[in-house]
C-alpha cells in the first residue's frame, strides 16, 4: 500500500480533494435522486405492462411487498436470497472501477463450491474453525485465479474481458460437473450425484435469533470493505483513475497492470466466497444445484448500483426481494414466473438509461448551475 | 433450535396472513376436513416430461371436495425451495407437500420437516429412511419394469438390431432404465444392441438432438430416452424416419405414426391417496412404492406401427408383471463388461433395494458408466 | 437399410453437426458484425434470439406458415435492435451494459409469453437434400440442409461484398472507425449505427426461429445454450469479416458435435469436457491472435470492447 501510495502523483490528489464548490453536494445529491427516478420510471412502466396483460398492477406491487418485505418471514426470505448475490455483484462491481465488464462470475461461484467442497471432504476431522477458513480460503483462492485470468489476458493479452470471463464460466461449469460426476463424487451420492457431505461442524449455520445464514452477514461486510476501500484509500484511489483513463494513469506511473490483477482476482474471490458459503450454509456438498444463476443476477445488481459496492446492499435487497416474491406472485396472481425477470429487465434498462441524465438533472430542474459533467 | 420462538412465529405469520385475506382468495376458510396441498416443479409444468407428469397429477385431484391445491415451477433445487415450502405453509395455510424433484431431498425436504413437524411432507424419489423426520416420506415408481415391456416391443421393432438410449446421467435410476429396456429387447433378440449417449444434463434441447442424429447415424432404428422433456427428442428421431418409444408421459400426439409406446408416471394414483387419507385425518404412509399392478406407472396405448407379435408378448409379460413379483434383473447376468453381476439363480424383483444402487450396464449395451 | 461406418461416424457427424447446429451462429454473429462495424456491441443479441425463438414459433403456428414465422422473429428483432441502438444512443450510456440488460429483457419477455407454446407443435421450416447422389444413408441424413443456411451464406457473401465494394459498407466502416471523420463527411453518425443495430437484432431473431423452427424445433425454455452470446465472441475471432464468420460458425457448430459422437463410437468417459471444448476451442483462438500492444486487425476503432 504504501509503494502505492508513493507513485501517486500528489497534484492529482490535491485537485480531487478540492473540488468546486457545491460540485460534491450536486454528485452526492443526483447519485441518489437519479437511480430513485429510474427505479419509480420502471416499477411505473412495468406495472403498465402488468395492467396490459390484464392484471392488477396494484395487486402485483402488493404481493411483493408482503412476499419481499412486508413481514418478518418475507424479510429473511428476501434476506437469505440476497447473501449469495452481494459477493457475485461485486464480482462485477470490481473490474467495474477498472472500466472492465466481467460477467463470468457464475464460473468462479462453481468453482469456488467445488474447492470448498473437494477441501472440506480432506480436512474431515479437523477443528471447524480450521475447516471453515480453509474451505473458504481455498474457494477464494480458486475463485480468483479464475476471474484474475480473465485480467491477466487482458493485460497481457489484450484478450477482451468480458468475452472471455464468459467462455471461462461455460469451461468452470463444465469443469465442476466432470469433477463432481468423476473423481470427487461420494458413491453413496446415487441419484444426485455429489461431493461427499461435509462433516457437521464444517457447515456454517443461521445468524442467531433468524432464520438467515451467516452468508448474508458476510456479503453485507464485504461490500462495506469493498466501499471503503475504492472511497478511503490510496489503493482504491489508484483504481478510480485507471478506470476513468487507464492510458493518463500508465502515463502518471500508476501500476495499471497490478491493479487490473489485484481487482480481478479479488472480484473472483468474492464469487468463489459466495460459492463456498452456498456450499457450507445451504447445499452441504457440491453438486449440479450449485449452477443457479446467481452468478449472472449479480451482474443486474451490480449496474442497478452503478458499479457502487455500499450501493450493491439495497439494490441486493430490492431484487433478493423481488425474486423472494415470485413464488407467491406466481401462485396467486397465476403470473408465469418469468414476470420477476421481465421487472428485473425493465429495472436495468431503466437505470442505464438514467446515466444519461448525470450532470444534467438538477441543472434542468433548476437546483444548481449547470456544472462541468 | 428450540420450537417455541418458532411456533410463536408461526402463530404471528398466521395472524399476518389473515389480515390480508382479501387477496388469499384461493385459500378456503378454516373447514373442517378441508386441506391445502403444495405442488413445487423443477422446471416448466407443461414440459411433456417429468414435470407435466406431476402436474398431470396434481391437476387430477384439483376437484376433490375440501381440497386446495397450490402449485409453483422452476423452483431450483437450492435454499429457493426452502422459502416456497415455508412460503406456502405460511401464506398459502398448506398443510400438505409434494416437493417432485429429486434434488429438493436433502438438505432441504428434511430440514424444513423437522422445522414444520405438523406439516407433511411427501417427496418424489425414494429417499426417505426411518432416520428422517417421521412427517416426510418418499414415493416412487418401479418404471423399469415398464421399460423393459418397452423393450419387448422394440426388441420387435427393430430391423437394424440396434436401438438408442439419450440419457441425461449415468445415475441409477437411468442406467436401471437402459438395462431394462435393453434386457425386454434383447427378450426378444439376443442379438440386439443398445448404444447409449449421456447428454450431461436434464434439458439439452440441442445436444439431445445431436445424439439423436449420432444414434441413428450408427444404425439405432428404435429410440428411447431419459431425460426432463423428451419432446425435442421424439421431434427429432421421428424426422430422421425412427421409431421412438417415450418417457415421463405420453409423446404420442407428437409423432402418431412412429410412436411405439411408452413408460409414463400415473402419480394421480399417488395424489389421491394422500389426499383422501389426508382429508379423512388418516395418519400418511411415510413410504410408497409402486409398479404397474399398483398404476402407480402405465405403458402409453401402443402405436399403429406395433406388429401383432410385439403387441401379444408385450401384453404376456404385463400380464405377468400385474401378478406382482416380476423380475427383470435376474441372474445369471453379465454387464457390458464381461463381469458376473447377478449370479444364476439370483433375481431382483422390482421391489428390490439392491436395485436402488444399480452402477453397471448389462451386456448388450453399449456405453460406460463413467 | 444403413451402413456400418466405424470410426468414420466421428468426422460425418462433426459435418452435418456443422450443417445444423452452426446456422444460428452464422447469422448472429453476422449480424453483430454489421453492428460492430459501425461501432457499437450489442450483446443482447442472446435475449433477441431467445424472443425471436419464441415469437417465430408462435407465428408459425398461429399463422400455420413457418416463413411468415421467420419473418415475424425477424421483425422482433429489428425492434429490440431499434431499442439498444436508440437507448445507446443517449450521451453516457454504455452499450455492453445496455445488451447485457436487453439479454435479460428479452429473454423475460420471451418467458413470460412463452408459456403457452411450449406444448403446441408448430409447423416446421422443409429442409433441402444435398445428398441424393450417395448411397450412404448417414451422409444423405447430415446433407439434409436448411435453406436458412444457404441464405445465411449468401447473406455472408453479400455483406463481404457490401464492406468491399459500396458505398453504404464504406459508410458504415468509417462511422465505426471514426466518428469524427465520418461527421466531417457529413455522414449520419447516430442513424447509421441505429440501423446497425437493428439489422443485428434482425438476423439474431431468424437465428431464434431456426432453433424453434428446424433445429432442434421445438419451443422452451432451455432452447438456447448461449448461441446468442458465443456469437459475438466469433465476430471477435473472426476479425469483423463476414466470411470469416461463416467460416467460425461452421468450426464451432462441428466442435459442438463432437461430444455426443464420440460417444457414439465408444468415447465414453470426461464427456463434460468434451462438451466444452467449443468454448476451449474459442478462448484459445482468442488468445493467440489477441496481441497486448496493437488493436485486433480490421477492428472497428470506435469499438468500445477493443479500445
Amino acid at each position: 500500500m504504501s509503494e502505492m501510495q508513493s507513485t501517486l502523483p500528489t497534484s492529482t490528489i490535491e485537485a480531487r480533494r478540492r473540488p468546486f464548490l457545491g460540485e460534491v453536494a450536486r454528485r452526492r445529491l443526483e447519485a441518489i435522486l437519479i437511480p430513485l427516478l429510474a427505479l419509480i420510471i420502471g416499477l411505473g412502466l412495468f406495472g403498465v405492462f402488468i395492467a396490459l396483460v390484464g392484471k392488477s398492477p396494484e395487486a402485483f406491487y402488493y404481493l411483493v411487498y408482503r412476499g419481499g418485505f412486508g413481514t418478518w418471514f418475507s424479510l429473511q426470505n428476501t434476506m437469505t436470497r440476497t447473501a449469495p448475490l452481494l459477493l457475485t455483484a461485486l464480482c462485477v462491481a470490481l473490474p467495474a472501477q477498472l472500466g472492465l465488464i466481467v460477467i463470468g462470475g457464475e464460473g468462479a461461484f462453481v468453482l469456488g463450491g467445488l474447492a470448498a467442497a473437494a477441501t472440506g471432504t480432506w480436512l474431515a476431522g479437523a477443528p471447524g474453525v480450521v475447516g471453515i477458513a480453509a474451505m473458504a480460503l481455498a474457494g477464494m483462492a480458486l475463485g480468483g485465479l479464475w476471474i484474475g485470468a480473465v485480467g491477466a489476458l487482458r493485460h497481457y493479452r489484450g484478450v477482451n474481458e468480458t468475452i472471455s470471463s464468459l467462455l471461462m464460466a461455460y469451461i468452470a461449469i463444465a469443469l465442476m460437473q466432470h469433477f463432481v460426476e468423476g473423481p470427487l463424487r461420494d458413491p453413496a451420492s446415487l441419484n444426485k450425484p455429489s461431493t461427499p457431505p461435509l462433516p457437521g461442524n464444517f457447515r456454517i449455520g443461521d445468524i442467531p435469533g433468524m432464520d438467515v445464514h451467516w452468508g448474508f452477514a458476510v456479503g453485507v461486510v464485504a461490500c462495506l470493505v469493498a466501499g471503503f476501500v475504492m472511497s478511503r484509500t490510496t489503493f482504491g484511489f489508484a483504481a478510480r483513475i485507471a478506470g476513468g483513463n487507464a492510458r493518463a494513469a500508465a502515463v502518471q506511473g500508476l501500476p495499471v497492470g497490478r491493479l487490473i490483477l489485484a481487482f480481478t482476482a479479488a472480484a473472483g474471490a468474492a464469487a468463489g466466497l459466495a460459492g463456498v458459503i452456498d456450499v457450507a450454509a445451504v447445499q452441504g456438498s457440491a453438486n449440479a444445484s450449485l449452477i443457479a444463476g446467481y452468478g449472472y443476477t449479480g451482474i443486474l445488481i451490480a449496474f442497478l448500483a452503478r458499479q457502487n459496492p455500499l450501493a450493491i446492499i439495497p439494490m441486493a435487497l430490492l431484487i433478493g426481494g423481488i425474486e423472494a416474491a415470485g413464488g407467491l406472485v406466481q401462485r396467486r396472481m397465476d403470473l408465469p414466473d418469468a414476470t420477476v425477470l421481465v421487472l428485473q429487465g425493465i429495472l436495468f434498462v431503466a437505470i442505464l438509461v438514467s446515466e444519461t441524465l448525470s450532470g444534467r438533472l438538477l441543472p434542468a430542474l433548476g437546483l444548481t448551475r449547470k456544472g462541468a459533467p | 433450535m428450540t420450537m417455541l420462538p418458532l411456533n410463536r412465529r408461526r402463530f404471528l405469520m398466521a395472524g399476518a396472513a389473515l389480515g390480508a385475506s382479501p387477496l388469499l382468495m384461493r385459500v378456503s376458510p378454516a373447514a373442517a376436513a378441508s386441506l391445502t396441498a403444495g405442488f413445487i416443479y423443477v422446471g416448466p409444468r407443461d414440459d411433456f416430461g417429468y414435470n407435466q407428469s406431476h402436474a398431470e397429477g396434481a391437476a387430477a385431484i384439483k376437484d376433490m371436495a375440501g381440497l386446495t391445491i397450490t402449485e409453483e415451477e422452476n423452483v431450483a433445487e437450492s435454499d429457493a425451495v426452502v422459502k416456497t415450502m415455508e412460503s406456502m405453509i405460511q401464506l398459502d395455510g398448506a398443510s400438505l407437500l409434494f416437493p417432485t424433484s429429486f434434488g429438493y431431498y436433502k438438505p432441504f425436504v428434511v430440514d424444513t420437516a423437522k422445522q414444520y413437524p405438523d406439516v407433511e411432507f411427501r417427496h418424489c424419489g425414494g429417499l426417505w429412511t426411518p432416520k428422517d423426520p417421521k412427517n416426510a416420506g418418499s414415493y416412487f415408481g418401479y418404471i423399469g419394469t415398464a421399460q423393459y415391456i418397452c423393450g419387448i416391443v422394440a426388441g420387435h421393432m427393430t430391423k437394424s438390431k440396434r436401438l438408442g438410449f439419450v440419457a441425461a446421467k449415468p445415475i441409477p435410476q437411468v442406467l436401471m432404465n437402459i438395462n431394462a429396456y435393453t434386457l425386454g429387447a434383447r427378450s426378444v433378440d439376443p442379438s440386439i444392441k443398445t448404444q447409449v449417449i449421456f447428454t450431461g444434463d436434464w434439458a439439452m434441447p440441442v445436444k439431445e438432438a445431436e445424439a439423436v442424429n449420432a444414434l441413428v447415424d450408427q444404425g439405432a432404428d428404435v429410440l428411447t430416452c431419459h431425460v426432463d422433456s423428451p419432446k425435442v427428442f421424439v421431434q427429432t428421431a421421428t424426422g430422421r424416419g425412427a421409431f421412438v418409444s417415450g418417457y415421463h408421459t405420453s409423446q404420442a400426439p407428437l409423432a402418431p405414426q412412429k410412436y411405439l409406446t411408452g413408460a409414463e408416471w400415473h402419480w394421480a394414483t399417488v395424489y389421491k391417496m394422500f389426499a383422501e387419507k389426508a382429508l379423512a385425518g388418516q395418519p400418511l404412509p411415510n413410504f410408497v412404492r409402486g409398479g404397474l399392478a399398483e398404476d402407480f406407472v402405465k405403458i402409453s396405448p401402443y402405436g399403429p406401427a406395433v406388429t401383432e407379435a410385439a403387441r401379444k408378448q408385450a401384453d404376456a409379460v404385463k400380464a405377468e408383471v400385474m401378478k406382482g413379483g416380476y423380475a427383470v434383473i435376474k441372474g445369471p447376468l453379465k454387464d457390458n463388461k464381461g463381469n458376473t453381476v447377478v449370479a444364476a439363480g439370483k433375481a431382483y424383483p422390482e421391489t428390490a433395494i439392491e436395485l436402488e444402487t444399480m452402477d453397471y450396464l448389462v451386456e448388450g449395451v453399449i456405453g460406460s458408466t463413467s | 437399410m444403413t451402413t456400418d461406418l466405424g470410426i468414420w461416424a466421428v468426422p460425418l457427424a462433426v459435418l452435418g453437426g456443422a450443417l445444423r447446429v452452426s446456422t444460428p451462429f452464422l447469422f448472429v454473429s453476422l449480424g453483430e458484425c454489421v453492428t460492430e462495424k459501425s461501432g457499437r456491441i450489442n450483446l443482447g443479441l442472446e435475449g433477441t434470439l431467445v424472443f425471436g425463438a419464441m415469437a417465430g414459433y408462435g407465428g408459425s403456428l398461429l399463422t400455420g406458415s413457418p416463413w411468415l414465422g421467420v419473418l415475424i422473429a425477424g421483425l422482433a428483432g429489428v425492434l429490440f435492435g431499434l431499442m439498444h441502438g436508440a437507448v445507446c444512443s443517449l450521451p453516457r450510456v454504455n452499450d455492453i451494459a445496455v445488451g447485457i440488460a436487453m439479454m435479460l429483457l428479452g429473454t423475460g419477455v420471451a418467458f413470460f409469453f412463452g408459456k403457452p407454446l411450449i406444448q403446441p407443435a408448430a409447423p416446421m421450416l422443409p429442409a433441402i437434400s444435398f445428398g441424393g447422389w450417395s448411397d450412404v444413408p448417414q451422409l444423405r441424413a447430415a446433407l439434409e440442409v436448411s435453406p436458412l443456411f444457404l441464405i445465411g451464406i449468401l447473406v455472408a457473401v453479400l455483406l463481404a461484398f457490401m464492406f468491399k465494394r459500396t458505398r453504404l459498407g464504406l459508410i458504415i466502416r468509417m462511422v465505426g472507425d471514426s466518428a469524427d471523420a465520418a461527421r466531417a463527411m457529413g455522414y449520419p453518425i447516430l442513424p447509421v449505427r441505429i440501423g446497425a443495430t437493428a439489422f443485428g437484432g434482425f438476423m439474431a431473431g431468424v437465428a431464434g426461429a431456426y432453433l424453434s423452427l428446424y433445429y432442434p424445433g421445438s419451443w422452451n425454455e432451455h432452447i438456447s445454450s448461449g448461441q446468442g452470446l458465443i456469437a459475438v465472441a466469433l465476430v471477435i475471432f473472426a476479425r469483423w469479416n463476414p466470411i470469416a464468420c461463416f467460416g467460425a460458425a461452421l468450426l464451432f457448430g462441428g466442435a459442438g458435435a463432437l461430444g455426443p459422437a464420440l460417444q457414439s463410437v465408444g468415447v465414453t468417459s470426461g464427456y463434460y469436457l468434451f462438451y466444452a471444448a467449443p468454448y476451449i476451442l474459442t478462448l484459445v483462438i482468442l488468445f493467440f491472435t489477441s496481441s497486448r500492444n496493437r488493436a485486433l486487425d480490421g477492428a472497428p476503432r470506435e469499438l468500445s470492447i477493443t479500445k
